[in-house]
């Protein structure tokens, strides 16, 4: 498992490759070798409820944030068989179209990585104490949590 | 003698900008054991204090892990209150 929490941007292509390398020669817990590797990757939207906008800054709770990102994915590894994860979390002021976020996960298949890449953004959602102050055209707003988020985590509870 | 107990408490994001504070170090009188205990408390303070015992949807978290209203504080706690969170 690896977890960052930085004000730097990342490169997808190297995070890929480090997932690959920490893949290689390594196993699930049944034993399955990585066949598979899926990522997700959030960015600075220019729109949010219809107002334009320029930038966000990210506010965390360091320590908490490190500490909540470990138990979402600690959560991850035990519903889904993976082999290695990779979450990097940005804080800061990021403009618009800036990489935010970065899961990456390696499995047996495609199917214990795609639904783990998803789980892990659900639950951070809900969870990872940060909190998006965005830059629109009338001004700065704290965006609000919303409740789709809420019910996309309690789905994986169904 | 019960002796004062002290806690450090950290405000975040729209909460902390309502407040004009992030942290403070505060002396606790006997009898505040619990997060809304707590809460009650620092909204005493009244003005814009008030406003803690009132924001809507308030989040808390002991010693960084979330934390409902009935958790218990103790002596040398760090306690956080924010809005829900919006990160990913």
């Amino acid at each position: 498992m690896y977890l960052s929490v930085q004000r730097e941007d990342f490169d997808v292509g190297a995070e890929l490759a480090r997932l690959r390398e920490s893949s290689a020669g390594a196993t699930t817990a049944g034993g399955a070798e990585a066949g598979a590797i899926a990522c997700f990757v959030g960015l600075v939207r220019a729109d949010n409820l219809g107002e334009e906008v320029r930038a966000l800054t990210l506010e965390h709770y360091p320590g908490m944030t490190e500490r909540a990102l470990a138990e979402t994915i600690e959560q991850a590894q035990q519903r889904f068989p993976l082999i290695a994860v990779r979450v990097i979390h940005r804080y800061g002021r990021l403009n618009l179209g800036e990489q935010i976020v970065f899961v990456g996960v390696s499995a047996h298949h495609r199917q214990a990585a795609f639904s783990a890449c998803e789980f892990i953004m659900d639950d951070l959602k809900t969870r990872a104490p940060f909190w998006k102050k965005e830059e629109t055209t009338r001004g700065e707003r704290w965006v609000e949590a919303r409740d789709s988020d809420t019910a996309a985590r309690a789905r994986w509870e169904a | 003698m019960l002796k004062p107990m002290s806690v450090r408490i950290l405000y975040f994001a729209a909460l902390a900008d309502r407040l004009g504070v992030r942290s403070e170090h505060v002396e606790l009188p006997p009898g505040i054991v619990s997060v809304d205990g707590l809460r009650t408390h620092l909204a005493a303070r009244g003005g814009v204090w008030a406003d803690l015992g009132t924001f809507p949807k308030l989040r808390a978290a002991v010693n960084q892990r979330m934390a409902g209203g009935d958790a218990p504080i103790q002596a040398g706690d760090e306690v956080a209150f924010f809005p829900p969170v919006t990160g990913g």
